[in-house]
Order: structure tokens, then sequence, then C-alpha cells
């Protein structure tokens, strides 16, 4: 189960620059790990980050390994149009989380 | 305040700890990249295009008390309209097991070129940042961080 | 040079593996009670301080969920704390008059499971459990510890209070001299903080996620070489009565970051 925080402001006014903060819930297994037994832990990492405003996409990221449990982002959109934001994380296994909020433009 | 025959804990003690402590943390479970393997990467995303130093501004605390979570923050000089906009940049390592650490990927709709994050890093290196621009040009900066030891390593 | 340090350290672990003694009594200047956080960086500092990018409000939140639904054959938390608990955490561990022993919060819960809730107990440090003693904890966030160490809790404080002043393990080293006569000296990359328990449970940078306080106890011991005990174990709940008695009047910090 994936535990979701997003921090969007609810308006924004046309051509604002508002920023935009997302934490997901994840260990981030990065395969340089051992266990007690010695046996290594197999990597389990979210590889890409999207988000999507009104269809489009404004912004992504590339995860590797050297990103710290529980990945927090902190970035920028600018607001031009009201519209749905969508946030999709996808592991190295194709599994992905989403979440939406809306950007109320005056 | 009850006190008998106190004893103190002594250097010899705190060595001793110290001493076994090291032990465990100098024993890497993989080799560390180097700076040969950080240009590698370089390559391999950027081709053999001239880096410029500047317009990249690279933020990480001098010291970081734990190498699992550094905070790290980067943001590139641009106006960041349709013309002229940052597209990518990339986090690299020269002592990560692997020097790729991040991609960010910007559109003129990102509106600013930043992104705060939060990084592994496996011991003291300068970590470097490069970003893309839209006319293919090529920008860097860099920031040396020192990752202090725990007292207790437990692995 | 390998070798060479392995053999240097292997005969100085040696030269202070003396039998364990009997322990020494001392306190903490009551004046002198900090929290952890104190000695952390300015960046965790703002880590924990900020409730949006802390790592742990990932953990409370979904004890919030698990407050409000109703176990499988049972009401959910909420349907006699509608409230939610508020200061309660604060209190514990405290002592049980129906089983007749000091409880943990997680102990509570647990027991809170069984008697009203008609669902089993939850494993130690799972998932389940960790989210919902953050959730309890988080509701006393900025409450004074304030704990009862008298009366029938007594004995579990001596009980907890020898742990903690007893040399163990390989390293000989007592929880007290660390915590209690060394606080504020640097060990390795680290100043050493008075352990207490405020903040717990908490988010580690080392363990990149939760943990409750006898995951820490159990780091502790095995800091020291000595065999940790399992969690839940009733010498752990001791000293964690003994670590909260020592710290009463600290705020509660929790979901707190540590190193």
């Amino acid at each position: 189960m994936a535990s979701i925080r997003l921090a969007v402001p609810d308006t924004a006014t046309a051509g604002e620059i508002v920023e935009i903060k997302a934490l997901i819930r994840h260990p981030m297994e990065s395969g340089h790990r051992r266990g007690s037994r010695g046996e290594v832990i197999e990597r389990d990492i979210i590889t890409r980050f999207e988000c999507h405003y009104a269809d489009e996409q404004v912004f992504a990221a590339d995860f590797h390994p050297g990103i710290a449990a529980n990945p927090l982002l902190t970035f920028y959109v600018r607001a031009a149009q009201p519209g749905e934001l969508r946030f999709e994380w996808t592991d190295q296994n194709g599994q992905n989380w989403s979440e939406t909020a809306t950007l109320n433009v005056t | 305040m009850m006190r008998k025959s106190q004893r103190h804990l002594n250097r010899r003690d705190l060595l001793a700890f110290g001493a076994g402590s090291v032990l465990i943390a100098s024993s890497p479970l993989r080799s560390f990249a180097s700076q040969a393997e950080l240009e590698q990467a370089r390559r391999e995303l950027f081709g053999d295009r001239p880096v410029t130093e500047g317009r990249v501004s690279l933020t990480l605390p001098p010291i970081a008390e734990n190498g699992f979570s550094v905070p790290l923050s980067v943001e590139v000089d641009s106006p960041m309209t349709d013309r002229d906009f940052v597209k990518r940049v990339a986090i690299l390592s020269p002592r990560n097991p692997l020097p790729l650490i991040a991609q960010y990927h910007f559109t003129p709709q990102s509106g600013r070129a930043k992104v705060d994050a939060r990084i592994r890093m496996s011991g003291t290196q300068s970590i470097q940042a490069i970003a893309e621009m839209s006319d293919g040009s090529l920008w860097s900066g860099s920031q040396e961080t020192v990752v202090t030891l725990a007292a207790c390593v437990v692995l | 040079m390998r070798l060479g340090a392995l053999l240097a350290s292997a005969a100085l672990i040696g030269a202070c593996s003396q039998p364990a003694e009997e322990h020494n009594a001392i306190e903490l200047d009551p004046e002198s009670i900090v929290s952890g956080s104190r000695f952390l960086t300015a960046e965790t500092q703002a880590l924990q301080a900020d409730d949006f990018a802390n790592p742990g409000f990932l953990w409370v939140d979904r004890g919030e969920a698990l407050f409000s639904e109703p176990t499988e054959n049972g009401s959910a938390c909420v349907a006699c704390h509608e409230k939610g608990l508020p200061g309660v955490a604060a209190t514990y561990p405290a002592f049980d008059t129906e089983t007749n022993s000091v409880l943990n919060l997680e102990g509570r819960i647990n027991q809170c499971r069984v008697k009203n809730q008609n669902a089993p107990e939850l494993a130690y440090e799972s998932d389940p459990l960790l989210s919902l003693t953050a959730y309890v904890a988080y509701q006393s966030r900025g409450a004074l510890v304030s704990v009862d160490s008298s009366g029938p809790s007594r004995e579990t404080y001596e009980t907890g209070r020898q742990y903690f002043q007893t040399r163990r393990g390989q390293f000989n080293l007592s929880c007290q001299q660390c915590h209690t006569e060394n606080w504020g000296k640097r060990l390795r990359g680290d100043t050493l903080s008075q352990g207490h328990g405020n903040g717990f449970p908490a988010y580690r940078l080392e363990w990149q996620s939760m943990g409750s306080l006898h995951r820490r106890l159990r780091d502790c011991d095995t800091g020291v070489r000595a065999e940790p005990l399992p969690y839940g174990d009733p010498l752990y709940i001791a000293v964690e009565l003994y670590l909260a008695a020592r710290s009463n009047e600290l705020p509660l910090e929790s979901p707190a970051i540590r190193r």
C-alpha cells in the first residue's frame, strides 16, 4: 500500500508559478545492501515520476538507487488554465501509483 | 545522588567502540564509482559536447550527519520561455555505487527550473549537476559535502 | 592495512572485555535535560519541523486511517475514542491494574484490540501497529512527558534503571556511560544525546523508516555488541518506563526525525 502526500495550492492566478511538493512512501531499496544473513537485498525502486497538467506532461523525474527512501520532490508549475494535475509514480516492474489535485486558476 | 566506585567511560572504551564500528563501515558491499565512471555516465547522457561551468546552483549541506538522506536543491538560471528553457538536469556522483542519481525533465510550463530532493551519498564527495538547455548547450555546478559516520554502526 | 586494523581493534576489544561489574547509580541533572533533537543538524531539525515533508507523517496518516477503520469482527478505535486520544501518549508506559503490569503504548493498543475490538494482537514493529502508535503519539505532540514511576510501577522502574546502568556486551558499556555521563561529547561523527525516548516512534535516517523505541534499544544493545532483547520484552518495557520517567517534562516530538 502506497501512501502519498501532496502539497498543491488551492488557487493561483494565471501565469503564477506554483510550488508543488510530492511525497510517496517507498523503501527505494538500492540493491547494494545485504541482510543480516549476508544475502543481497534485491533492488526495488521507483524509476519514474511524472506530473501532467491538463493532460500535458509539465515535469518528470528519473530515479536511480541514489534517491533516498520515501522520495520527496519539490518542483514548480506555471498556472495557466483551471485544470487537473495528475501525479504518477512507476516502479521498476511497471507498477504505478497516481493521485490527482485540482488547480483553480483565477 | 548515589555514587559507588564510579568508573568513567575511558578513552580505551571509546577507542574500542570506534575501532569496531570503523571495521564494519569500511567493508563496502560494492566498489565505489570513480571520477572516471562519472565522466563515462556524463558521456552516455550528453555525448562529448562541451560543458561550461555556471548557470547551475547546486545546494547541499556542507556536512551531512547521515548519507542515507541528504537534502539537495538544484536551480538553473533560465527564463523558461517556449524559446529558451531548461530541458533536463542530471545529478551525478563520483563516489556512489552508481554515478547517476537522478534526472529531472522540465518544460516551459515548469515555469522555474528548480527541484528539491533527498539523495543518498556513500561518503564525502562533490556532487555534480549538469543542465541541458533548449539550445543544446550544457552547463554545470557542483557542491562538496562531508558525510560523517554515526557513533554506532549497526548493519 | 585492513588486517592491521583488525588485529589492533581485536586487541582493544579484548582489553575491555572484563566481566560486568555492579552498576553505578548516576542520574541526569534535572536542570540539564534536553531532547535528542537538540543534537541534530539544522537540516534534520528543519525536516522534523516540516509537517509536510517529515516522512514520519506517512505513518501518522496511515495510523489515522486505521484508527477509524472497524476491525474485521469489531468496532474501530474511533467508536470509543471519538475525540482521539490527545495527551494520552505522554503518560505511557503506565501501570495497568488488569494485567498487573506496566504497559507501553504498543501493549495498550494490543490490549484494546483483544478486549474491545474482537481482533488479534498486532505484531510488534508491524506496519499497522507502528502506524497506530505513531498516530496516537502524534496526538500528544508538544505535551510534556508525565509518567508515573511510583507506587505499583516502582519495581518495573527499578528493573529498567538497573538495565540502563549495567555494563553489557563485548564493549562492556552501559547505556548510562554514553547517555548520562558523556552526553554532549563527540563520538566519531555524532554528538552523544541523553538517550530520551520522547521522539518515538521516530523516523530514523539510518533505518530510512519509522521505528519503535524498542527497535532503537535493540540497535543500542547491538552497538555495544550485546545480545538484543526481543521486541516487546518486559525488560525493554522496564527500560522504556525508566527512560520516560527520566525525561519527564520534555515535550513529545513524535514523529521525530533522528539520525
